[in-house]
């Protein structure tokens, strides 16, 4: 057998040097015309047509803040129906029932085809359709007195994003390996119970980004219920300005409230992910 | 007279046009270890999953411990079992897959807890003692609070082997338990199936390691395109094999 040859000359030892930083010009110049341009763009505002003292003014009165509490509580709980909804819908539309998945399939395609704004309306105008509701005999009551904006606004929020949550669940539950299921049958659970035990758990990790976009999408959405009366934020933003005439001071007040809550969404939504992120690898180092 | 613990008459199984199982028969009687072998597509798998109720035959009829699976015959008529039926004749088989398919989202413990707790309903202290003493027998009792994915392949195997044994079967099914593991694992696998063989566990495994079939199989069972082609003897189906396609896969094999 040869000896291993020696090492070959010419190739100098690199070992202790260091990477150069590289000055990057390109990035300077542009962050810098990137800076001019809002400066400007700040300045015009500054000088424009608003006082600046009303938006400080009306950021914290009472009725914009009722009304900020008015968007969350509906955000929350047409949230909430929305995903009620969509996981129900979602089992629905996966299961080898056919009634069942037509149904699911009915709904999804009647609640995202319509626009958010005609279904609101239409669940509060309802009492025009419907003079009394209830069930025959038991109870009933006056649709007007019953279908409040709250309740209107519920409804027709929850409804809506049932139909968008329930294709985001579904994707969730798509995306968890066939054998999961299997493993979960082999130990003698049924679907349902392999669902709730076994597929959801671990879809829940997918589809909390994907949720954390359709929350934000549905605090903003609540400014639709506008429309019905039901005084969340923008609702009462207008309110005030249709008595003072001051429109973008309080539009931009509106503004600033919706801008302040979803940052804050956002970290909430980092906390859930990693408590949906058990048994990963990046966790579990 | 004894009874064989799994009587397979005239199973058949397709998969669209593809006839994945053929008129197959055969009994599997109580402690025996029995090893399925054969290339890819003669059918092995598609018979466990078969026996486990993961697909669903297509005609004939398997009994497990005297159970007609699946089905109830009545007046003549065959009639499909409900999902509560059929999960609770999927509890006399305990099934470990090629790819192991532990629930990521629970620790080793909690994997083999799952079933005995959720499914059988029983006492979560009891069956916890039983999981940590699952865990000791296949080498794994410091593991109890990992995660699937900071375990080997070999690691995860065992567990799922111990998850199976959890619900105390009759029967359990190994569908190439070793196909998905780096060749240095696959011993420390073959070592506890060794172990549950001699404890008298009635075993058919689907295997390439014709090793393991050759030191633990009472019987060696070999299929091509979906039926029995040869069976008997470990020695003398793998040592002296008398059809020419079990010489020839043989012969590829090795």
């Amino acid at each position: 057998m040869k000896p291993v040859p020696a090492l070959a000359e010419g190739f100098p030892d690199l070992s202790g040097m260091r990477v150069a930083r590289e000055p990057h010009w390109f990035r300077w110049l542009s962050a810098a015309l990137i800076v001019l341009v809002l400066a400007a763009i700040g300045r015009a505002f500054a000088n424009g047509q608003i006082e600046w003292s009303y938006v400080s003014r009306f950021l914290t009165v009472k009725v914009i803040l009722e009304g900020i509490v008015n968007t969350m509580v509906m955000a929350v709980l047409a949230m909430a129906l929305g995903i009620v909804l969509g996981v129900v819908v979602a089992i629905m539309r996966l299961s080898p029932n056919p009634v069942l998945k037509t149904v699911a399939a009915g709904y999804t395609w009647l609640f995202r085809g319509t626009p958010l704004i005609l279904q609101l309306l239409l669940w509060f105008n309802l009492a025009l359709v419907f003079p009394t509701i209830g069930i025959p005999g038991l109870w009933s009551a006056r649709a007007v007195d019953v279908m409040t904006p709250f309740l209107a606004a519920l409804l027709g929020l929850g409804i809506n994003q049932g139909a968008y949550t329930s294709e985001v669940m579904r994707a969730g539950m798509l995306s968890v390996d066939i054998g999961q299921y299997e493993a979960a049958q082999a130990i003698g659970m049924g679907r349902l119970r392999a669902l709730r035990r076994i597929v959801l758990p671990q879809a829940m990790r997918v589809v909390i980004p994907p949720l954390g976009n359709e929350f934000i999408g549905m605090v903003k959405a609540t400014s639709l219920a506008s429309v019905i009366q039901y005084p969340e934020l923008l609702h009462n933003a207008e309110n005030i300005y249709y008595a003072n005439s001051r429109v973008i001071e309080l539009l931009i007040v509106a503004g600033l409230w919706y801008l302040l809550v979803v940052s804050v969404l956002t970290p909430l939504q980092m906390l859930l992910e990693r408590r949906f992120a058990r048994g990963t690898l990046r966790l579990a180092r | 007279m004894t009874k064989p613990l799994v009587a397979i008459r005239s199973v058949a199984k397709n998969f669209g046009e593809f006839q994945a199982l053929k008129n197959v028969s055969l009994d599997v009687w109580p402690g025996e270890v029995m090893c399925l072998i054969g290339a890819s597509g003669s059918g092995k798998t598609t018979l466990l999953r078969c026996i486990n109720q993961l697909a669903v035959i297509d005609s004939g009829g398997i009994w497990l411990d005297g159970e007609l699976l699946g089905v109830r015959e009545q007046g003549g008529r065959l009639h499909r079992l409900g999902e509560r039926e059929i999960g609770r004749q999927r509890l006399k088989t305990g099934m470990v897959f090629q790819r192991f398919n532990l629930f990521p989202h629970k620790t080793a413990l909690e994997n083999i807890t799952e079933g005995p707790t959720q499914v059988q309903g029983r006492k979560h202290d009891e069956v916890r003692s039983e999981a940590l003493e699952l865990l000791r027998r296949v080498g794994l009792a410091a593991k109890a609070d990992s995660y699937p994915a900071q375990l080997s392949g070999g690691q995860q195997q065992r567990v799922a082997i111990a998850r199976a044994l959890a619900m105390k079967p009759m029967l359990m099914l190994f569908d190439e338990p070793t196909s998905a593991l780096d060749p240095e694992l696959v011993g420390e696998v073959l070592a506890v199936m060794k172990e549950l063989a001699k404890s008298g566990m009635t075993m058919m495994v689907v295997t390439h390691e014709l090793g393991f079939a050759r030191e633990v199989a009472d019987r060696v069972v070999y299929m091509d395109q979906g039926a029995i082609v040869e069976q008997g003897r470990a020695s003398d189906v793998l040592g002296a094999p008398r059809e020419e396609r079990t010489k020839a896969f043989l012969s590829a094999v090795i």
